[in-house]
């Protein structure tokens, strides 16, 4: 049971590249002109590199595809948790089909496979994204948003068994890891926007568990990537100081971490931020 | 003798043969005997009742009444689930606690994924085979064991799989192994009930170690922990949590959920009260000693908790005993058979049902009163047979006394009145009442005939102990209007009081007892009105016949049913309920929290000031003292006055689904002389110094020399109601939220009211002064007492009038008759000196629930 392990290990990360057509979403919601392609691609780099080199997980990427203009967001498609990955229901339509390859790479990791979308007959307009998706080790919280909804939250109930899964509201149009995430195991980042603090309220009302709560100043600031090292390294990827000058001070708050700033002022154009990009997997045997 | 047959949780039976009339105990004992357990306290016997609910077997009661008609087959069960196992002192126990979960989760009822079935279930191979052999263990030798609600076998290579790394893991080991992994599933201990939303959404609500949760399919929405919540009650379907208001927030709130039916709502319930008792107390809540007027309708655990029981196993001190794993593949077969499965798979389990909804009898804990009462039909029977089963004592007592005034008293009527009437109308309620007249002397002897109970109650007790001071019952059955205007009735006390005689001065005297409830919160109220005509209102009905000093009144007894619509009652609860935290443990809290009030302080300066005269007179001592610490008051009310005559109108207000209001009032009368002019002058400061808005009474009356201080009265008749103390407010905006929650639903409403004579006629037309008004209302997790304090002048004469309401949700039936035997023995034996002007049992059922 995965429920054994703390929050944070991993062995693996998915990612997928930036494709040409980055920032161009199909709805032509996205404003092309706003965001830097090669600036983008240099900062997916650099992320690729810290996870690769600094953390040590294995790196599977898949290649970019320039149809699907939104397929960077390799967290959206999937929730993976344990042995278990739950291929999701992107809200947008055009999404929809970014799960295909990476079902192929979850499906070759072995680990057992659910589909949110053969649901579809009994769960009707479920839709689910990874983004709205925080899972602390403990529980799940499922932020309620624009793109995701209850039916969604319930499929992901139902494949988490062991797990509570409670769902929480998102304001302000944002997903639920545009304002919180996980920045060690019993330890939540979270945004100190009055929208987040509800959340967070909620949160603490949910859970039977408690948290240390970082609260960071800046929205961006609260989109980190946590990974306990094999050797018992903290690792924390967190935005720059240029993306979140106000934040950087609570980072070294935490004790004995290696804080590894990256960039990702580009996604975050898009609503994007780190988490974003990767898919984290742990294919260590668990310790039964 | 009966053959019981308890189905055992490694799906063997155990026949039994019991006593037809032994209690759930004794064969519960017998089977932990068998078992060879000393950690019993987890576990429990539930059975099936006639509707198919799986119900907890209460050990206190006998087993007959639990089951009635169903036939004697129990169930062995884990009744509540450590959230440690580890902590468990004997493997023998972990063992059991395995095998119920092994059924929770064969069953489906603890859902996992399929990791954990899997894991789960090489923890059982190696615990029931030992470590794998691969000559033994053919791959199929598992087919015959039941690890999922869906095996594959998938699942099963994968089980064996894993059994193959437990190679050289004990028995013992594999057990807390699989109990490690178990207590992490978020389900495990959850107790799911279906019901509503106030939106009429369906959920389920989970009760467990921690609180409630409420889920919406597999999601949880939200939480309430233990901590967070002040009250929980429940009223026909309806299941209300009134929850602590947050750091930012200012009120409480009360979230409601409707259930399937009225005996859903009262299942839940119970295992609410037994859950949080088991878990979050250090020892059972204290069931009703020292309390005011309690009634037996309380539900109270009456088990150890598991503090309690964690520390006696750690004195266990024997070698662990030797118990035989009998193979899974046996609990497999029974599943399949389902019998056992059975119980298990309904949603409810062994928690649901921890209640045996149709018990007639009130549930207390151990030492309570016996609050057994007759089934639901009795009240309805309750003209003939009104105290039937009131303890002897009780009825002898009241016996004398109802002669005595009876002596005295030249007319007695009696009342029985059967109407239907939503509670809308409350105005006509009474007017509607459809009335049925009975010889009185019928009444009465019905009513001191009833059969005495096997132990003396605390009731009876006290009842017994105390002077034979009249007791006048009137019964006028309406509560529900009551508990509404609540407010509005103080006033109508003062009324009667002013009716009554001269002057009347209603002081707040707290009936409280001297230790005071745990978990109750005292809020202590001011309520100052001008005398009003008593008639008038017809809420006030009650209330009118109050106080009457001369214990000769004659008695009337009334029995009225009716069915009045929910909301009234409801509102009233959440009235009187304002501010009440939720105390689990302590003792003095509700002490200390009416200190923090700096109002409810000023009160009590001001009380003493008014009365000077502590020891003689009962009313002096105990208002000082009401005002801080309901506790003490009491005893003082008893040592009092020697002069004064009291009357205790205790109103017991029992609403089937377990809702007990009682209402007592007690005026003790002071003498006009010697007392009551002190007082008055006494008085007379205080209104000078503080009490301006409280004036109200009738200048004519008190005029009377011995006050200056008819100052006040000078003042327009106009009835004030001031609530001086903090928590009215609140109690206000409460309320509003209550009365909005509460959805209107039929209902039958069982009155029983005695009521002493009324005093002379004079009072009604003449007004007296009020002195002072005190509500105080204390608050535990399933009962709300209120209690009202006036103290009227009116002439010479002071009068302190004293009206308790006990608001109970319960779970049983609840016995109108014995229930105001139990009142009035209890306002007697606690204001000895003053005199019981009415009783009302009031009893609220869901109609349809009545049915059965």
């Amino acid at each position: 049971m995965a429920s054994l392990c703390p929050y944070g290990r991993f062995t693996h990360a998915v990612v997928r590249g930036i494709p040409e057509s980055f920032g161009k979403a199909a709805d032509g919601s996205g404003d092309a002109t706003s965001t830097d392609l090669a600036k983008a691609q240099r900062q997916f780099g650099v992320l690729m590199g810290a996870l690769r080199q600094k953390v040590g997980l294995q790196l599977i990427e898949i290649p970019a595809d320039s149809e699907l203009p939104e397929s960077w967001r390799i967290e959206d498609v999937a929730v993976i948790m344990g042995d278990t990955a739950l291929i999701t229901r992107p809200w947008k339509q055009q999404r929809r089909s970014e799960v295909e390859a990476v079902r192929r790479v979850v499906t070759e990791l072995n680990l057992s496979v659910v589909e949110m979308g053969v649901e579809e007959g009994g769960s009707g307009g479920a839709t689910l994204e990874g983004s709205d998706v925080l899972f602390t080790g403990r529980e799940f919280f499922v932020g309620i948003s624009k793109h995701t909804n209850h039916r969604g939250a319930e499929v992901l109930a139902d494949t988490f068994r062991d797990f509570a899964v409670s769902t929480v509201p998102v304001y302000g149009g944002f997903r639920l890891k545009n304002i919180c995430s996980m920045g060690g195991p019993d330890t939540i980042i979270i945004s100190n926007s009055e929208g987040a603090r509800k959340t967070l309220r909620m949160m603490e009302q949910l859970t039977d568990h408690h948290y240390e709560v970082l609260t960071v100043p800046e929205d961006a600031a609260s989109n980190c990537v946590y990974v306990r090292g094999s050797a018992k390294v903290d690792y924390l990827l967190h935005p720059t100081a240029e993306e979140c000058p106000n934040s950087v001070t609570a980072f070294q708050k935490l004790p004995d971490y290696t804080l590894l700033p990256t960039a990702c002022s580009e996604a975050s154009k898009l609503g994007g931020s780190l988490s974003s990009f990767c898919l984290l997997i742990n294919r260590k045997p668990h310790a039964y | 003798m009966v053959m019981c047959q308890v189905t055992m949780l490694d799906g063997s039976q155990f026949p039994c043969e019991v006593e037809k009339r032994a209690k759930g105990q004794y064969l519960f004992f017998k089977v932990c005997e068998t078992l060879n357990l000393l950690e019993k306290d987890y576990f429990g016997l539930s059975f099936k009742d006639n509707t198919d609910q799986t119900c907890w077997l209460d050990p206190l009661k006998e087993m007959k009444r639990q089951i009635r008609n169903a036939p004697w087959n129990f169930s062995f069960n884990v009744k509540f689930y450590p959230p440690d196992p580890s902590q468990l002192t004997e493997d023998i126990t972990r063992y059991l606690l395995c095998l119920q979960l092994r059924q929770d989760i064969a069953s489906g009822r603890l859902p996992c994924s399929f990791v954990t079935h899997a894991l789960l279930g090489s923890y059982t191979l190696q615990a029931e085979l030992g470590d794998h052999d691969p000559d033994e263990h053919r791959t199929d030798y598992i087919s015959d064991f039941h690890f999922a609600p869906s095996q594959t076998r998938e699942m099963e290579e994968k089980v064996v799989e894993l059994h193959k790394s437990h190679r050289g893991m004990t028995p013992a080991q594999a057990d807390t192994q699989f109990l490690e992994n178990a207590k992490k599933l978020s389900m495990f201990g959850v107790d799911l009930h279906h019901a509503k939303d106030s939106e009429g959404v369906d959920i389920m609500l989970g009760v467990c170690a921690n609180g409630l949760l409420i889920y919406k399919d597999r999601l949880r929405i939200n939480r309430f922990a233990w901590p967070k919540i002040l009250k929980i009650s429940y009223k026909r379907s309806n299941f209300y949590i009134k929850i602590r208001p947050g750091e930012t927030e200012q009120f409480e709130s009360t979230v409601g959920f409707k259930l399937p039916n009225h005996r859903a709502a009262k299942r839940l319930w119970k295992v609410c009260v037994e859950n949080h008792t088991f878990f979050r107390l250090m020892t059972p809540e204290q069931p009703t000693k020292a309390k005011f007027l309690t009634l037996g309708s309380k539900f109270r655990y009456s088990g150890r908790t598991q503090a309690q029981t964690r520390q006696a196993s750690s004195l266990i001190d024997r070698p662990a005993p030797y118990f035989q794993r009998t193979s899974s593949k046996r609990i497999s077969r029974s599943l399949d058979g389902a019998p056992v499965i059975s119980v298990i798979s309904d949603g409810s389990g062994p928690e649901g049902g921890k209640e045996n909804g149709r018990d007639p009898a009130l549930e207390l804990s151990s030492d309570s009163k016996e609050d057994e009462e007759p089934s639901d039909g009795a009240a309805a029977a309750a003209t003939t047979a009104a105290a039937s089963n009131s303890a002897e004592e009780d009825a002898d007592e009241s016996e004398a006394t109802l002669r005595k005034s009876k002596l005295r008293v030249q007319g007695e009527n009696i009342y029985v009145r059967h109407s239907n009437l939503m509670l809308e109308d409350l105005d006509k309620t009474q007017d509607d009442v459809l009335k049925h007249q009975a010889s009185i002397s019928e009444l009465k002897r019905s009513f001191m005939e009833a059969t005495p109970e096997p132990r003396p109650s605390q009731w009876d007790k006290r009842l017994t102990a105390s002077p034979a001071t009249s007791l006048r019952l009137q019964a006028q059955g309406k509560s529900p209007p009551r508990m509404e205007t609540f407010l509005p009735e103080s006033k109508d006390v003062v009324k009667s009081a002013d009716d009554k005689q001269k002057s009347e001065a209603v002081a707040a005297a707290t009936a409280a007892q001297p230790v005071v409830e745990i978990e109750e919160t005292v809020i202590v109220e001011e309520v100052r009105k001008t005398p009003k005509p008593a008639a008038a209102a017809s809420e006030v009905l009650e209330v009118q016949a109050v106080a009457s000093q001369e214990p000769q009144e004659a008695a009337k007894v009334a029995v009225e049913e009716k069915k009045p619509a929910i909301e009234a009652s409801i509102s009233s609860d959440s009235e009187s309920e304002e501010e009440a935290e939720y105390h689990p443990q302590t003792t003095s809290v509700s002490v200390e929290q009416i200190k923090e009030e700096p109002e409810e302080e000023q009160e009590e300066a001001e009380l003493n000031k008014q009365e000077p005269s502590p020891e003689p007179e009962p009313i002096a001592v105990a208002e000082p003292e009401i005002a801080p610490a309901p506790v003490p008051v009491q005893p003082v009310v008893e040592d009092g006055t020697p002069n004064a005559k009291e009357e205790a109108q205790p109103v017991v207000d029992v609403v089937d689904d377990g809702i007990v209001e009682e209402e007592m009032m007690l005026t003790p009368d002071e003498a006009p002389n010697g007392y009551s002019a002190e007082d008055m002058q006494g008085l007379g400061s205080l209104e000078e110094e503080e009490q301006e808005p409280r004036m109200n009474g009738d200048a004519s009356h008190v005029e009377t020399e011995h006050l200056p201080q008819v100052i006040c009265c000078s003042e327009p008749p106009v009835v004030k109601t001031e609530m001086v103390t903090i928590s009215d407010t609140f109690a206000a905006q409460k309320t509003e939220i209550a009365t909005k929650e509460v959805p209107i639903v039929h209902t039958e409403t069982k009155t029983i009211t005695y009521e002493a004579a009324q005093l002379d006629g004079s009072g009604d037309g003449e007004p007296g002064v009020l002195m002072t008004a005190q509500t105080i209302t204390s608050e535990s997790l399933c009962t709300t007492t209120t209690t009202h304090i006036t103290k009227t002048l009116k002439g010479g004469l002071s009068e302190t009038r004293i009206e308790k309401r006990i608001v109970i949700t319960g779970d049983s039936d609840i016995d109108h008759d014995q229930a105001l035997a139990q009142a009035i023995k209890e306002a007697k034996e606690q204001h000895p000196d003053m005199s019981v002007t009415r009783v009302v049992v009031h009893k609220e059922t869901e109609l349809a629930e009545d049915e059965d």
